[in-house]
């Protein structure tokens, strides 16, 4: 393991305390001959809320993308709950204890809201194919106890309507069902991208209301990237800035409100 | 034409409302078990259309696999024929007198006649045809599995044309697989194009009376019926299974899949090798009806057949791809040869049967512009075709979205 960047280690207040759960190292991530993320460092401690802020083409979904095995780093390693995930498969990541949401939402339209979930509990489930044609008893209890579960997590998040199709929810709830759908493979840490996007502000409150929850109750730890500055300053723990793919700034949301930079990376140099 | 099969669609719901789903099954089972029974007192020359049957009943079973693969998993499979031509090799190789030097010529019989009725020893391999409809599809789902794999990050019209490929590969190997397999050994696979003749009739395991078709067809009906249950029974139970709803994720939207946990190569891989099976499976039952496993019965064409009768009967739906497996295939094996006269008495000089894909591309071009979902459509491919009439859902959305992010730009 390479150590890490010395810069960070001298400015105590720029990385959050705890142990950390992950630990992504120097990630890079260049297509073609653009930069979409240039070494950053970061770290999510467990039972912590951490979010990622930026304007807008910044390279915060890039970054998620590179943690989820979604995309390959071109450089730097992520180590999770101690172990190398980098560049790994997305189902294994997912195996490993990362569930994530997507910016633009990506639920299995034609499914319900419960089979949503149930596809969420994927990697958990044991059923073998010899065991689903014959549907043994251990298959039956399986699926029967998954669909109680998938209920439980719909209601978790408050959603109500858990037998109709995706496609057929309001747009709130079909953040809610990505949320419930992410909880499903019961991570450790949780990757929202974006999710009060289209919400309004009690949506909001509601959601900021669900974080807080599923940090005391469930120990998930969550990263979030969020727009919304009302939610990131008042659920954060640490907020990590990016522009250009860089690291501009870090620290509590009161350090990162009075960054200079981060002023200037919003609202433009002029301002 | 539309209004009719609206009309037509309406009037299914409410007929389909009228009894539980189960009663519905029950019924249809009852009927196809009267069925042979009910044609016979009906027509005065049942067989035909009792040959037909037979041969409908073994591409239901194919039409099933299929949909497995394209309906369920949404894999574009243009050489599905590749599967029928393993599968009907395997009963060729398993139930003929292909190698007749096994054994130093006594030949190996595993609960199969070792002596013909006139009382003198079979050389060759046999094997009961209800073992080998499970070797059969087991080795071609391990083939599922091998030309399912390269395919696995091609998706839409590439996984078309590379499985479109496999189809014409597949039955050109065994065409020239008459002195060892990919030059392995010497011995002859095939017979190149006179293919494998005759095949060994079915007969039930411990008992030498062997079926007698194409003299007697209904106990092979039966025998097909029975196969088509296990086939409906195994689609049920995938269906609703954790396997089935990673099928449907995989197909809806990989990149979530893979992000909720579904092994994308595995679930692929499943889906090949359970529709691959189902081919064999199928495969053995025409080989042996036919009485022959000749290459030339493997051709693109049957590929392009099942697909139609999986598209018209309604693409992920199994009770419409039977009824789209039983329309397609009856038409063809039976109303299109009773039609073959009616060009000649006005003056035309062709046979209808020839010109059967012809009709068949018609039939599916009408379908796709009257009722793109299939006769039967499952529920979610109605919806995905229908997405613009269903709801108004999500269109005036995004914008919202859009707007709460400049107004939440504000950073302190």
């Amino acid at each position: 393991m390479s150590d890490a960047p010395t810069t960070q280690g001298t400015a105590p207040a720029s990385e959050p305390a705890g142990t950390p759960l992950l630990q992504a190292t120097n990630i890079s991530k260049v297509f073609g001959g653009l930069v979409a993320v240039n070494d950053v460092s970061f770290t999510v401690p467990e039972r912590a809320i951490v979010t990622l802020i930026g304007p807008n083409g910044a390279g915060k979904t890039t970054f998620f993308n590179c943690m989820t095995g979604l995309y390959r780093p071109t450089a730097g390693s992520v180590v999770f709950n101690g172990k190398d995930i980098t560049a790994q498969r997305p189902d294994l990541v997912t195996r490993a204890g990362i569930a994530r949401t997507f910016q633009n939402i990506k639920l299995f339209r034609t499914m319900t809201a419960i089979e949503n979930v149930q596809v969420g509990m994927h990697a958990e489930l044991r059923s073998r194919v010899s065991g689903m044609i014959i549907r043994t008893p251990f298959v039956r209890r399986e699926e029967r106890e998954s669909v109680q579960r998938a209920r439980e997590l719909l209601d978790f998040v408050g959603l109500k309507r858990v037998d109709e199709l995706a496609m057929n929810l309001p747009y709130g709830d079909q953040r809610r069902l990505e949320i419930a759908r992410a909880l499903g493979s019961d991570p450790k840490l949780l990757l929202l991208d974006e999710p009060t996007a289209g919400m309004n502000p009690q949506e909001s409150e509601e959601l900021r209301q669900l974080m807080e929850h599923m940090r005391t109750d469930k120990g998930i730890s969550v990263l979030l990237i969020e727009h919304d500055m009302k939610v990131v300053m008042s659920v954060s723990d640490h907020i990590t800035v990016l522009d250009h793919g860089e690291k501009i700034a870090a620290g509590s949301p009161a350090q990162v409100r009075a960054d200079p930079r981060v002023i200037e990376a919003y609202l433009g140099s002029q301002a | 034409m539309s209004a009719v099969l609206q009309t037509l669609g309406s009037n299914r719901r409410r007929l389909a409302g009228m009894l539980p789903s189960k009663a519905w099954g029950l019924l249809a089972l009852a009927l196809a078990i009267a069925y042979p029974f009910i044609i016979d007192q009906l027509l005065a020359t049942p067989d035909d259309l009792l040959d037909a049957s037979v041969i409908t009943l073994a591409y239901t079973i194919m039409a099933l696999g299929l949909n497995i693969v394209v309906g369920f998993a949404g894999l574009l499979d243009l050489g599905y024929v590749a599967f029928f031509a393993i599968g009907a090799f395997v009963m060729g190789w398993l139930g003929s007198q292909q190698f007749p030097d096994v054994a130093g010529g006594k030949g190996i019989h595993l609960l199969s006649p070792s002596h013909s009725p006139l009382g003198n020893l079979i050389p060759g391999i046999h094997v009961n045809f209800f073992l080998v409809i499970f070797a059969a599809a087991a080795f071609t789902a391990i083939w599922g599995v091998i030309l399912g794999a390269p395919t696995l990050r091609l998706r839409g019209d590439y996984l078309a044309i590379v499985t479109l490929a496999f189809g014409e590969i597949v039955p050109r190997v065994f065409e020239n697989s008459t002195s060892g397999f990919f030059g392995i050994g010497s011995t002859d696979f095939s017979n190149g194009r006179q293919g494998i003749t005759p095949i060994d009739k079915i007969n039930f395991p411990f008992s030498d009376t062997v079926f007698k078709y194409p003299l007697e067809l209904k106990p092979i009906y039966y025998v097909g019926l029975g196969m088509v249950l296990a086939t409906i029974f195994l689609n049920l139970r995938l269906r609703d299974s954790r396997l089935g709803r990673a099928w449907i994720a995989v197909r809806e939207d990989e990149v979530a899949a893979a992000s909720m946990g579904v092994n994308l190569v595995r679930t692929k891989l499943w889906a090949y090798a359970i529709g691959a099976a189902l081919g064999g499976f199928a495969g053995t039952f025409i080989a042996t009806y036919n009485n022959t496993v000749n290459v030339d019965q493997f051709e693109f064409g049957i590929s392009v057949f099942i697909l139609c009768m999986v598209v018209l009967g309604g693409l992920g739906n199994i009770w419409g791809v039977i009824v789209g497996a039983i329309t397609l295939s009856m038409i063809n094996r039976f109303l299109l040869p009773q039609l073959n006269g009616v060009p000649d008495s006005i003056g035309l000089n062709f046979d209808v049967t020839s010109i059967n894909f012809g009709i068949f591309g018609f039939l599916l071009l009408a379908m796709m512009v009257l009722r793109p979902e299939g006769l039967i459509p499952s529920r979610r491919r109605k919806l995905e075709l229908h997405i613009d009439d269903d709801t108004a859902m999500l269109v005036d959305e995004p914008q919202l979205y859009e707007v709460r992010h400049d107004e939440s730009r504000d950073v302190g």
